[in-house]
Protein backbone atom coordinates (compact mmCIF):
# COMPACT_ATOMS: atom_id res chain seq x y z
CA UNK A 1 0.00 0.00 0.00
CA UNK A 2 3.06 2.30 -0.39
CA UNK A 3 1.24 4.38 -3.30
CA UNK A 4 -2.01 5.18 -1.04
CA UNK A 5 0.91 7.29 0.81
CA UNK A 6 2.36 8.96 -2.21
CA UNK A 7 0.88 12.54 -2.97
CA UNK A 8 1.37 13.00 -6.05
CA UNK A 9 -0.22 9.67 -7.32
CA UNK A 10 -3.50 10.39 -4.85
CA UNK A 11 -3.57 14.08 -6.73
CA UNK A 12 -3.38 11.97 -10.17
CA UNK A 13 -6.34 9.81 -8.92
CA UNK A 14 -8.68 12.67 -7.17
CA UNK A 15 -8.30 14.52 -10.62
CA UNK A 16 -9.36 11.64 -12.37
CA UNK A 17 -12.46 11.60 -9.59
CA UNK A 18 -12.97 15.57 -10.27
CA UNK A 19 -13.37 14.81 -13.80
CA UNK A 20 -15.48 11.89 -14.09
CA UNK A 21 -18.19 13.29 -11.44
CA UNK A 22 -18.24 16.46 -14.22
CA UNK A 23 -18.75 14.21 -17.50
CA UNK A 24 -21.45 12.35 -15.24
CA UNK A 25 -23.25 15.96 -14.23
CA UNK A 26 -22.61 17.01 -17.79
CA UNK A 27 -24.54 13.74 -19.19
CA UNK A 28 -27.19 13.21 -16.82
CA UNK A 29 -28.35 17.20 -17.86
CA UNK A 30 -27.94 16.13 -21.41
CA UNK A 31 -30.13 12.82 -21.76
CA UNK A 32 -32.18 15.13 -18.94
CA UNK A 33 -32.91 17.54 -22.17
CA UNK A 34 -33.86 15.48 -25.07
CA UNK A 35 -33.50 17.22 -28.24
CA UNK A 36 -36.51 17.79 -30.93
CA UNK A 37 -36.41 14.22 -31.97
CA UNK A 38 -36.70 12.66 -28.86
CA UNK A 39 -33.64 10.99 -27.01
CA UNK A 40 -30.28 10.93 -29.12
CA UNK A 41 -28.56 7.91 -29.44
CA UNK A 42 -25.34 9.22 -29.07
CA UNK A 43 -26.42 11.04 -25.85
CA UNK A 44 -27.54 7.57 -24.63
CA UNK A 45 -24.11 5.95 -25.43
CA UNK A 46 -22.34 8.39 -23.78
CA UNK A 47 -23.83 8.39 -20.70
CA UNK A 48 -23.29 4.08 -21.32
CA UNK A 49 -19.64 5.01 -21.33
CA UNK A 50 -19.32 7.24 -18.62
CA UNK A 51 -20.88 4.76 -16.26
CA UNK A 52 -18.54 2.27 -18.11
CA UNK A 53 -15.54 4.38 -16.94
CA UNK A 54 -16.24 4.71 -13.23
CA UNK A 55 -16.14 1.07 -13.59
CA UNK A 56 -12.90 1.13 -15.29
CA UNK A 57 -11.34 3.97 -13.02
CA UNK A 58 -12.04 2.26 -9.55
CA UNK A 59 -11.17 -1.05 -10.56
CA UNK A 60 -7.91 0.10 -12.59
CA UNK A 61 -7.26 2.26 -8.95
CA UNK A 62 -7.64 -0.40 -7.15
CA UNK A 63 -5.13 -2.40 -8.48
CA UNK A 64 -2.72 0.62 -8.43
CA UNK A 65 -2.67 1.02 -4.77
CA UNK A 66 -2.28 -2.73 -4.28
CA UNK A 67 0.93 -2.45 -6.18
CA UNK A 68 2.87 -5.26 -8.00
CA UNK A 69 0.74 -7.67 -8.08
CA UNK A 70 -2.56 -5.87 -8.41
CA UNK A 71 -1.68 -4.29 -11.71
CA UNK A 72 -0.14 -7.46 -12.94
CA UNK A 73 -3.01 -9.56 -12.19
CA UNK A 74 -5.67 -6.82 -13.71
CA UNK A 75 -3.33 -6.82 -16.95
CA UNK A 76 -3.35 -10.70 -16.85
CA UNK A 77 -7.07 -10.94 -16.75
CA UNK A 78 -7.46 -7.93 -19.44
CA UNK A 79 -4.74 -10.07 -21.90
CA UNK A 80 -6.93 -13.15 -21.26
CA UNK A 81 -10.21 -11.58 -22.17
CA UNK A 82 -8.52 -9.90 -25.08
CA UNK A 83 -7.19 -12.93 -26.54
CA UNK A 84 -10.43 -14.69 -25.89
CA UNK A 85 -12.02 -12.02 -28.26
CA UNK A 86 -9.41 -11.87 -30.72
CA UNK A 87 -9.08 -15.86 -31.21
CA UNK A 88 -12.52 -16.15 -31.08
CA UNK A 89 -12.75 -13.34 -33.87
CA UNK A 90 -10.15 -15.58 -36.07
CA UNK A 91 -10.96 -18.81 -37.44
CA UNK A 92 -8.98 -21.77 -36.45
CA UNK A 93 -8.96 -25.36 -37.55
CA UNK A 94 -9.41 -28.07 -35.26
CA UNK A 95 -5.74 -28.60 -35.69
CA UNK A 96 -5.06 -25.52 -33.95
CA UNK A 97 -6.74 -27.05 -30.58
CA UNK A 98 -2.65 -27.58 -28.74
CA UNK A 99 -1.56 -24.12 -29.96
CA UNK A 100 -4.64 -22.54 -28.54
CA UNK A 101 -5.00 -24.35 -25.56
CA UNK A 102 -0.80 -23.58 -24.96
CA UNK A 103 -1.50 -19.12 -25.43
CA UNK A 104 -4.40 -19.20 -23.11
CA UNK A 105 -3.14 -21.53 -20.41
CA UNK A 106 0.88 -21.61 -20.72
CA UNK A 107 2.17 -18.29 -22.53
CA UNK A 108 -0.26 -16.20 -21.02
CA UNK A 109 -0.04 -16.88 -17.26
CA UNK A 110 3.67 -17.32 -17.63
CA UNK A 111 4.37 -13.95 -19.42
CA UNK A 112 2.35 -12.32 -16.11
CA UNK A 113 4.89 -14.51 -13.74
CA UNK A 114 7.82 -13.06 -15.82
CA UNK A 115 6.36 -9.11 -15.58
CA UNK A 116 5.42 -9.69 -11.31
CA UNK A 117 9.19 -11.28 -10.45
CA UNK A 118 10.60 -8.25 -12.72
CA UNK A 119 13.00 -10.32 -14.80
CA UNK A 120 13.53 -7.90 -17.77
CA UNK A 121 15.85 -10.13 -19.74
CA UNK A 122 13.07 -13.26 -20.14
CA UNK A 123 10.20 -10.99 -19.97
CA UNK A 124 11.11 -9.04 -23.31
CA UNK A 125 12.02 -12.55 -25.35
CA UNK A 126 9.54 -14.82 -23.98
CA UNK A 127 6.75 -14.26 -26.55
CA UNK A 128 8.56 -13.12 -29.63
CA UNK A 129 11.26 -16.15 -29.57
CA UNK A 130 9.98 -18.58 -27.49
CA UNK A 131 6.25 -18.55 -27.72
CA UNK A 132 6.56 -17.90 -30.70
CA UNK A 133 8.50 -21.42 -32.01
CA UNK A 134 6.44 -23.00 -29.57
CA UNK A 135 2.57 -22.15 -31.75
CA UNK A 136 4.60 -22.81 -34.45
CA UNK A 137 5.12 -26.56 -33.51
CA UNK A 138 2.08 -27.10 -31.70
CA UNK A 139 -0.21 -25.94 -34.68
CA UNK A 140 2.20 -28.06 -36.88
CA UNK A 141 1.87 -31.15 -34.84
CA UNK A 142 -1.54 -31.75 -35.65
CA UNK A 143 -0.73 -32.33 -38.83
CA UNK A 144 -2.65 -29.91 -41.04
CA UNK A 145 -1.34 -28.16 -43.93
CA UNK A 146 -4.08 -25.89 -45.03
CA UNK A 147 -4.04 -22.16 -44.17
CA UNK A 148 -0.85 -23.25 -42.01
CA UNK A 149 0.76 -20.10 -42.17
CA UNK A 150 -2.33 -17.75 -41.76
CA UNK A 151 -3.55 -19.81 -39.30
CA UNK A 152 -0.50 -19.84 -36.66
CA UNK A 153 -0.09 -15.89 -37.91
CA UNK A 154 -2.88 -15.31 -36.27
CA UNK A 155 -2.36 -17.13 -32.83
CA UNK A 156 1.24 -15.41 -32.83
CA UNK A 157 -0.63 -12.02 -33.57
CA UNK A 158 -3.16 -12.72 -31.04
CA UNK A 159 -0.03 -13.46 -28.69
CA UNK A 160 2.07 -10.26 -29.28
CA UNK A 161 -1.07 -7.60 -29.18
CA UNK A 162 -2.98 -8.92 -26.72
CA UNK A 163 -0.82 -10.35 -24.34
CA UNK A 164 2.93 -9.03 -24.92
CA UNK A 165 2.39 -5.61 -25.74
CA UNK A 166 -0.18 -5.56 -23.21
CA UNK A 167 2.09 -6.64 -20.77
CA UNK A 168 3.81 -3.48 -20.93
CA UNK A 169 1.73 -2.12 -19.01
CA UNK A 170 2.38 -3.41 -15.40
CA UNK A 171 6.36 -3.69 -16.88
CA UNK A 172 6.29 -0.31 -16.40
CA UNK A 173 6.75 -1.01 -12.43
CA UNK A 174 10.19 -2.72 -13.44
CA UNK A 175 11.92 -0.06 -15.00
CA UNK A 176 14.50 1.70 -12.42
CA UNK A 177 15.25 5.37 -12.66
CA UNK A 178 17.72 6.51 -10.22
CA UNK A 179 15.57 9.21 -7.71
CA UNK A 180 12.51 7.59 -9.33
CA UNK A 181 12.80 4.45 -7.36
CA UNK A 182 8.71 3.43 -5.21
CA UNK A 183 7.32 5.88 -7.78
CA UNK A 184 6.17 3.74 -10.98
CA UNK A 185 2.79 3.14 -10.58
CA UNK A 186 2.30 7.23 -11.50
CA UNK A 187 4.00 6.15 -14.93
CA UNK A 188 1.14 3.13 -15.35
CA UNK A 189 -1.23 5.89 -14.85
CA UNK A 190 0.60 8.26 -17.25
CA UNK A 191 0.19 6.04 -20.19
CA UNK A 192 -3.16 5.02 -19.36
CA UNK A 193 -4.41 7.85 -18.45
CA UNK A 194 -2.83 9.94 -21.40
CA UNK A 195 -3.73 7.10 -24.31
CA UNK A 196 -7.26 6.64 -22.24
CA UNK A 197 -8.15 10.45 -22.66
CA UNK A 198 -6.74 10.46 -26.06
CA UNK A 199 -9.41 8.21 -27.14
CA UNK A 200 -12.38 9.93 -25.27
CA UNK A 201 -10.59 13.59 -26.28
CA UNK A 202 -10.43 12.01 -30.36
CA UNK A 203 -14.02 10.72 -29.35
CA UNK A 204 -15.71 14.45 -28.34
CA UNK A 205 -13.58 16.43 -30.93
CA UNK A 206 -14.71 14.20 -33.77
CA UNK A 207 -18.45 14.65 -32.46
CA UNK A 208 -17.95 18.87 -32.15
CA UNK A 209 -16.26 19.25 -35.08
CA UNK A 210 -15.92 16.25 -37.07
CA UNK A 211 -16.24 16.32 -41.12
CA UNK A 212 -13.10 14.70 -42.69
CA UNK A 213 -12.85 11.51 -42.74
CA UNK A 214 -9.23 10.03 -41.73
CA UNK A 215 -9.83 6.48 -42.29
CA UNK A 216 -13.48 5.91 -44.07
CA UNK A 217 -12.51 2.54 -45.07
CA UNK A 218 -10.83 1.11 -41.98
CA UNK A 219 -12.93 3.00 -39.51
CA UNK A 220 -15.73 5.59 -40.74
CA UNK A 221 -16.16 7.02 -37.12
CA UNK A 222 -12.28 8.86 -36.93
CA UNK A 223 -11.99 12.34 -38.52
CA UNK A 224 -9.30 14.83 -38.81
CA UNK A 225 -10.48 17.33 -36.50
CA UNK A 226 -11.25 14.58 -33.69
CA UNK A 227 -7.30 12.90 -34.62
CA UNK A 228 -5.43 16.54 -34.43
CA UNK A 229 -8.03 17.97 -31.56
CA UNK A 230 -7.63 14.45 -29.39
CA UNK A 231 -3.49 14.25 -30.31
CA UNK A 232 -3.18 18.21 -29.37
CA UNK A 233 -5.22 18.34 -26.32
CA UNK A 234 -4.01 14.75 -25.04
CA UNK A 235 -0.18 15.97 -25.12
CA UNK A 236 -1.22 19.04 -23.41
CA UNK A 237 -2.46 17.03 -20.85
CA UNK A 238 0.98 14.51 -20.78
CA UNK A 239 2.95 17.71 -20.72
CA UNK A 240 0.92 19.89 -17.68
CA UNK A 241 1.31 16.00 -15.79
CA UNK A 242 5.19 16.22 -16.02
CA UNK A 243 4.88 16.88 -11.99
CA UNK A 244 4.00 13.36 -11.14
CA UNK A 245 6.35 11.50 -13.91
CA UNK A 246 10.07 11.87 -13.91
CA UNK A 247 10.41 14.30 -16.91
CA UNK A 248 10.82 17.58 -17.47
CA UNK A 249 7.33 18.85 -19.16
CA UNK A 250 8.45 19.04 -22.85
CA UNK A 251 9.98 15.29 -22.52
CA UNK A 252 6.66 14.69 -20.82
CA UNK A 253 4.58 16.52 -23.68
CA UNK A 254 7.00 14.80 -26.72
CA UNK A 255 6.22 11.64 -24.50
CA UNK A 256 2.57 12.27 -24.71
CA UNK A 257 2.79 12.77 -28.14
CA UNK A 258 4.30 9.58 -28.75
CA UNK A 259 1.45 7.39 -26.60
CA UNK A 260 -1.54 9.30 -28.30
CA UNK A 261 0.20 8.54 -31.73
CA UNK A 262 0.87 5.01 -31.72
CA UNK A 263 -2.64 4.87 -29.55
CA UNK A 264 -4.42 6.15 -32.70
CA UNK A 265 -2.66 3.61 -35.13
CA UNK A 266 -3.29 0.94 -32.19
CA UNK A 267 -6.55 1.75 -32.71
CA UNK A 268 -6.56 1.89 -36.96
CA UNK A 269 -5.09 -1.54 -37.08
CA UNK A 270 -7.08 -3.36 -34.72
CA UNK A 271 -10.09 -1.68 -36.82
CA UNK A 272 -8.44 -3.09 -40.23
CA UNK A 273 -9.23 -6.74 -38.30
CA UNK A 274 -12.46 -5.91 -37.04
CA UNK A 275 -13.44 -4.63 -40.64
CA UNK A 276 -11.69 -7.61 -41.90
CA UNK A 277 -13.62 -9.98 -40.01
CA UNK A 278 -17.19 -8.12 -40.80
CA UNK A 279 -17.83 -7.05 -37.45
CA UNK A 280 -18.18 -3.53 -36.07
CA UNK A 281 -16.84 -4.64 -32.16
CA UNK A 282 -14.19 -7.41 -30.88
CA UNK A 283 -17.02 -8.24 -28.03
CA UNK A 284 -19.88 -6.63 -25.43
CA UNK A 285 -18.33 -7.00 -22.13
CA UNK A 286 -18.16 -3.51 -21.65
CA UNK A 287 -21.27 -1.17 -21.92
CA UNK A 288 -20.87 1.26 -24.42
CA UNK A 289 -17.58 0.58 -25.11
CA UNK A 290 -17.75 -2.90 -26.91
CA UNK A 291 -15.26 -5.15 -26.25
CA UNK A 292 -12.61 -5.38 -23.86
CA UNK A 293 -9.85 -5.05 -27.21
CA UNK A 294 -11.92 -2.37 -28.28
CA UNK A 295 -10.86 -0.61 -25.26
CA UNK A 296 -7.25 -1.31 -24.76
CA UNK A 297 -6.43 -1.26 -28.84
CA UNK A 298 -4.54 2.05 -28.31
CA UNK A 299 -2.87 0.56 -25.09
CA UNK A 300 -1.48 -1.92 -26.90
CA UNK A 301 0.76 -0.51 -29.43
CA UNK A 302 1.78 2.63 -27.13
CA UNK A 303 2.15 0.93 -24.08
CA UNK A 304 5.95 -1.59 -25.48
CA UNK A 305 6.81 1.46 -27.45
CA UNK A 306 7.06 4.00 -24.39
CA UNK A 307 7.89 1.31 -22.32
CA UNK A 308 11.37 0.98 -24.23
CA UNK A 309 11.84 4.36 -24.87
CA UNK A 310 11.65 5.25 -21.67
CA UNK A 311 14.24 2.71 -20.76
CA UNK A 312 16.53 3.60 -23.36
CA UNK A 313 16.58 7.41 -22.36
CA UNK A 314 15.84 7.31 -18.36
CA UNK A 315 17.81 3.95 -17.13
CA UNK A 316 21.12 4.56 -17.08
CA UNK B 1 -33.19 -28.54 3.60
CA UNK B 2 -29.73 -27.44 4.20
CA UNK B 3 -28.19 -30.22 2.09
CA UNK B 4 -30.66 -29.74 -0.68
CA UNK B 5 -29.78 -25.93 -0.62
CA UNK B 6 -25.89 -26.64 -0.97
CA UNK B 7 -26.72 -28.83 -3.67
CA UNK B 8 -28.41 -25.99 -5.83
CA UNK B 9 -26.16 -23.99 -4.71
CA UNK B 10 -23.30 -25.60 -6.49
CA UNK B 11 -25.44 -26.12 -9.21
CA UNK B 12 -25.22 -22.24 -9.40
CA UNK B 13 -21.73 -22.05 -9.15
CA UNK B 14 -21.07 -24.90 -11.55
CA UNK B 15 -22.94 -22.83 -14.36
CA UNK B 16 -21.86 -19.48 -13.27
CA UNK B 17 -18.00 -21.50 -14.40
CA UNK B 18 -19.35 -22.87 -17.27
CA UNK B 19 -20.83 -19.51 -18.66
CA UNK B 20 -17.75 -17.80 -17.79
CA UNK B 21 -15.14 -20.54 -19.67
CA UNK B 22 -17.12 -20.34 -22.37
CA UNK B 23 -17.90 -16.99 -22.81
CA UNK B 24 -21.60 -17.58 -22.63
CA UNK B 25 -24.13 -15.23 -22.37
CA UNK B 26 -27.41 -16.10 -19.93
CA UNK B 27 -30.22 -16.60 -21.87
CA UNK B 28 -32.90 -13.42 -21.00
CA UNK B 29 -36.36 -15.16 -19.55
CA UNK B 30 -38.13 -12.93 -21.74
CA UNK B 31 -36.41 -15.07 -24.64
CA UNK B 32 -38.23 -18.51 -23.33
CA UNK B 33 -42.04 -19.76 -23.54
CA UNK B 34 -44.19 -18.28 -20.54
CA UNK B 35 -44.39 -21.97 -19.02
CA UNK B 36 -42.52 -25.38 -19.50
CA UNK B 37 -42.12 -28.05 -19.79
CA UNK B 38 -40.60 -27.55 -23.15
CA UNK B 39 -37.98 -29.06 -25.66
CA UNK B 40 -34.72 -27.65 -26.06
CA UNK B 41 -32.57 -28.94 -29.37
CA UNK B 42 -30.01 -27.99 -30.47
CA UNK B 43 -26.78 -28.48 -32.75
CA UNK B 44 -23.93 -31.25 -31.15
CA UNK B 45 -20.30 -30.50 -31.91
CA UNK B 46 -18.97 -31.07 -28.42
CA UNK B 47 -19.34 -32.49 -24.89
CA UNK B 48 -19.90 -28.97 -23.31
CA UNK B 49 -22.90 -28.71 -25.44
CA UNK B 50 -25.51 -29.60 -23.35
CA UNK B 51 -23.56 -28.03 -20.09
CA UNK B 52 -23.57 -24.54 -22.03
CA UNK B 53 -27.36 -24.88 -22.70
CA UNK B 54 -27.65 -26.10 -19.38
CA UNK B 55 -25.83 -23.04 -17.55
CA UNK B 56 -27.11 -20.44 -19.85
CA UNK B 57 -30.63 -21.07 -18.67
CA UNK B 58 -32.20 -19.00 -16.17
CA UNK B 59 -32.20 -20.34 -12.98
CA UNK B 60 -35.88 -21.52 -12.47
CA UNK B 61 -35.89 -23.57 -15.81
CA UNK B 62 -32.04 -24.54 -14.86
CA UNK B 63 -33.60 -26.47 -12.19
CA UNK B 64 -36.28 -28.02 -13.96
CA UNK B 65 -34.65 -28.87 -17.32
CA UNK B 66 -32.78 -32.60 -18.20
CA UNK B 67 -30.56 -33.07 -20.64
CA UNK B 68 -31.07 -36.43 -22.69
CA UNK B 69 -27.51 -38.33 -23.57
CA UNK B 70 -26.54 -41.80 -24.74
CA UNK B 71 -26.21 -44.33 -21.73
CA UNK B 72 -23.36 -46.27 -23.20
CA UNK B 73 -21.34 -43.37 -22.76
CA UNK B 74 -22.09 -41.81 -19.50
CA UNK B 75 -22.78 -45.30 -17.51
CA UNK B 76 -18.69 -46.14 -18.61
CA UNK B 77 -17.60 -45.20 -15.23
CA UNK B 78 -18.08 -43.91 -11.56
CA UNK B 79 -16.72 -40.15 -12.74
CA UNK B 80 -19.53 -40.66 -16.13
CA UNK B 81 -22.53 -42.37 -14.12
CA UNK B 82 -21.72 -39.10 -11.29
CA UNK B 83 -21.72 -36.00 -13.19
CA UNK B 84 -24.75 -37.52 -15.45
CA UNK B 85 -26.97 -38.54 -12.47
CA UNK B 86 -25.42 -36.43 -9.64
CA UNK B 87 -25.00 -33.02 -11.26
CA UNK B 88 -26.93 -32.81 -14.20
CA UNK B 89 -29.79 -35.51 -13.49
CA UNK B 90 -29.70 -36.61 -16.80
CA UNK B 91 -31.88 -39.21 -18.81
CA UNK B 92 -29.92 -41.49 -20.39
CA UNK B 93 -31.56 -43.51 -22.98
CA UNK B 94 -30.15 -46.55 -25.15
CA UNK B 95 -28.93 -45.57 -28.06
CA UNK B 96 -27.80 -49.40 -29.84
CA UNK B 97 -30.46 -52.06 -28.83
CA UNK B 98 -33.53 -50.40 -28.13
CA UNK B 99 -36.74 -52.87 -27.09
CA UNK B 100 -39.60 -52.22 -25.52
CA UNK B 101 -38.31 -52.06 -22.07
CA UNK B 102 -35.71 -49.70 -22.88
CA UNK B 103 -37.58 -47.00 -25.13
CA UNK B 104 -35.64 -44.05 -25.39
CA UNK B 105 -39.05 -42.44 -25.73
CA UNK B 106 -40.76 -43.82 -22.78
CA UNK B 107 -37.70 -42.29 -20.49
CA UNK B 108 -38.31 -38.89 -22.29
CA UNK B 109 -42.03 -38.49 -21.94
CA UNK B 110 -41.92 -39.85 -18.33
CA UNK B 111 -39.37 -36.55 -17.57
CA UNK B 112 -41.63 -33.97 -19.40
CA UNK B 113 -44.62 -35.63 -17.56
CA UNK B 114 -43.30 -35.51 -14.51
CA UNK B 115 -42.91 -31.39 -15.26
CA UNK B 116 -39.09 -31.23 -16.57
CA UNK B 117 -37.73 -29.81 -20.04
CA UNK B 118 -35.43 -31.81 -21.86
CA UNK B 119 -32.39 -31.14 -23.75
CA UNK B 120 -32.08 -33.39 -26.97
CA UNK B 121 -30.00 -33.53 -29.67
CA UNK B 122 -31.54 -34.78 -32.81
CA UNK B 123 -28.27 -35.15 -34.71
CA UNK B 124 -27.77 -38.41 -32.28
CA UNK B 125 -23.76 -37.33 -32.42
CA UNK B 126 -21.14 -34.80 -32.09
CA UNK B 127 -20.18 -33.46 -35.32
CA UNK B 128 -17.93 -31.51 -36.61
CA UNK B 129 -19.08 -28.07 -35.81
CA UNK B 130 -19.18 -26.92 -39.54
CA UNK B 131 -22.29 -27.76 -40.68
CA UNK B 132 -25.61 -29.14 -38.91
CA UNK B 133 -25.80 -32.85 -39.36
CA UNK B 134 -29.53 -34.69 -40.33
CA UNK B 135 -32.01 -34.91 -38.09
CA UNK B 136 -32.95 -38.85 -36.60
CA UNK B 137 -36.24 -39.47 -36.68
CA UNK B 138 -35.89 -39.60 -32.51
CA UNK B 139 -37.76 -35.83 -31.86
CA UNK B 140 -40.19 -36.72 -34.34
CA UNK B 141 -41.64 -39.56 -32.30
CA UNK B 142 -41.20 -37.51 -29.30
CA UNK B 143 -42.92 -34.67 -30.27
CA UNK B 144 -45.88 -36.70 -31.40
CA UNK B 145 -45.76 -38.39 -28.45
CA UNK B 146 -46.34 -34.78 -26.34
CA UNK B 147 -47.66 -33.01 -28.58
CA UNK B 148 -48.71 -29.79 -26.47
CA UNK B 149 -44.90 -29.83 -25.20
CA UNK B 150 -43.14 -26.94 -26.76
CA UNK B 151 -39.92 -27.45 -29.27
CA UNK B 152 -37.51 -24.67 -28.79
CA UNK B 153 -34.43 -25.02 -31.15
CA UNK B 154 -31.13 -23.65 -29.59
CA UNK B 155 -28.27 -22.60 -31.36
CA UNK B 156 -24.72 -23.15 -29.57
CA UNK B 157 -22.04 -21.49 -31.57
CA UNK B 158 -17.86 -21.96 -31.11
CA UNK B 159 -18.22 -24.72 -28.67
CA UNK B 160 -16.58 -27.02 -31.48
CA UNK B 161 -13.79 -24.71 -31.04
CA UNK B 162 -13.87 -24.50 -27.66
CA UNK B 163 -13.60 -28.77 -26.79
CA UNK B 164 -13.73 -30.52 -29.62
CA UNK B 165 -14.30 -34.16 -30.46
CA UNK B 166 -11.54 -36.10 -29.28
CA UNK B 167 -9.92 -33.60 -26.98
CA UNK B 168 -10.78 -33.21 -23.27
CA UNK B 169 -8.63 -29.54 -23.04
CA UNK B 170 -10.89 -26.60 -23.12
CA UNK B 171 -9.77 -23.33 -24.85
CA UNK B 172 -11.64 -20.79 -23.42
CA UNK B 173 -13.33 -18.67 -26.76
CA UNK B 174 -16.50 -16.80 -26.44
CA UNK B 175 -19.42 -18.85 -27.40
CA UNK B 176 -22.55 -18.33 -28.34
CA UNK B 177 -26.42 -19.65 -27.35
CA UNK B 178 -29.05 -18.55 -29.74
CA UNK B 179 -32.62 -19.63 -28.67
CA UNK B 180 -35.26 -18.71 -31.09
CA UNK B 181 -39.15 -18.96 -31.08
CA UNK B 182 -40.65 -22.78 -30.41
CA UNK B 183 -41.75 -24.81 -33.51
CA UNK B 184 -45.54 -24.50 -34.68
CA UNK B 185 -47.59 -27.15 -35.12
CA UNK B 186 -48.42 -28.70 -37.91
CA UNK B 187 -51.21 -30.83 -38.59
CA UNK B 188 -50.82 -33.99 -41.14
CA UNK B 189 -46.78 -33.59 -41.73
CA UNK B 190 -45.07 -36.08 -42.58
CA UNK B 191 -41.75 -37.22 -40.43
CA UNK B 192 -39.40 -36.16 -43.27
CA UNK B 193 -40.97 -32.53 -43.60
CA UNK B 194 -40.91 -32.52 -39.63
CA UNK B 195 -37.31 -33.20 -39.65
CA UNK B 196 -36.50 -31.47 -42.25
CA UNK B 197 -38.46 -28.15 -40.91
CA UNK B 198 -37.04 -28.67 -37.38
CA UNK B 199 -33.56 -28.67 -38.48
CA UNK B 200 -34.02 -25.35 -40.82
CA UNK B 201 -35.33 -23.50 -37.76
CA UNK B 202 -32.02 -23.92 -35.93
CA UNK B 203 -29.78 -23.35 -38.78
CA UNK B 204 -31.83 -20.24 -39.10
CA UNK B 205 -30.66 -18.85 -36.05
CA UNK B 206 -26.93 -19.26 -37.07
CA UNK B 207 -25.74 -15.69 -38.02
CA UNK B 208 -22.05 -16.26 -39.36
Amino acid sequence: MNALRDPQLLWLLSGILVLLVISSIITSVLVGRPGPDGPSPTIANLAARVRAWWMMVIVFSLALVTGGVGSVVLFALMSFMALREFITLTPSRPADHLALFAAFFMVLPFQYVLTGIQWYGFFAVFVPVYAFVAIAIFAVVGGDAAHYLERTAKIQWGLMVCVYFLSHVPALLMIEIPGYAGQNAKLLLFVVLVGQSSDVLQYVWGKLLGRHKVAPVLSPSKTWEGLIGGVLSASALGAALWWATPFTWWAAGLFALLITVMGFFGGLVMSAIKRDRGVKDYGSMIEGHGGMMDRIDSLCFSAPVFFHLLRYFYVP
Amino acid sequence: MPIQFHISNSRGILASFLRNLCGVRPLPLAALPASGPCIFYANHSSHLDFAVLWAALPEAWRERTRPVAGRDYWEKTAVHRGIAYGIFRAVLIERKHVTVACNPITAMCAALDAGDSLIVFPEGTRGDGLSVGAFKPGIHHLARSRPSVKLVPVFLENLNRIMPKGTALPVPLIATAAIGAPLAAVDGETKEAFLARARAALVALHTP
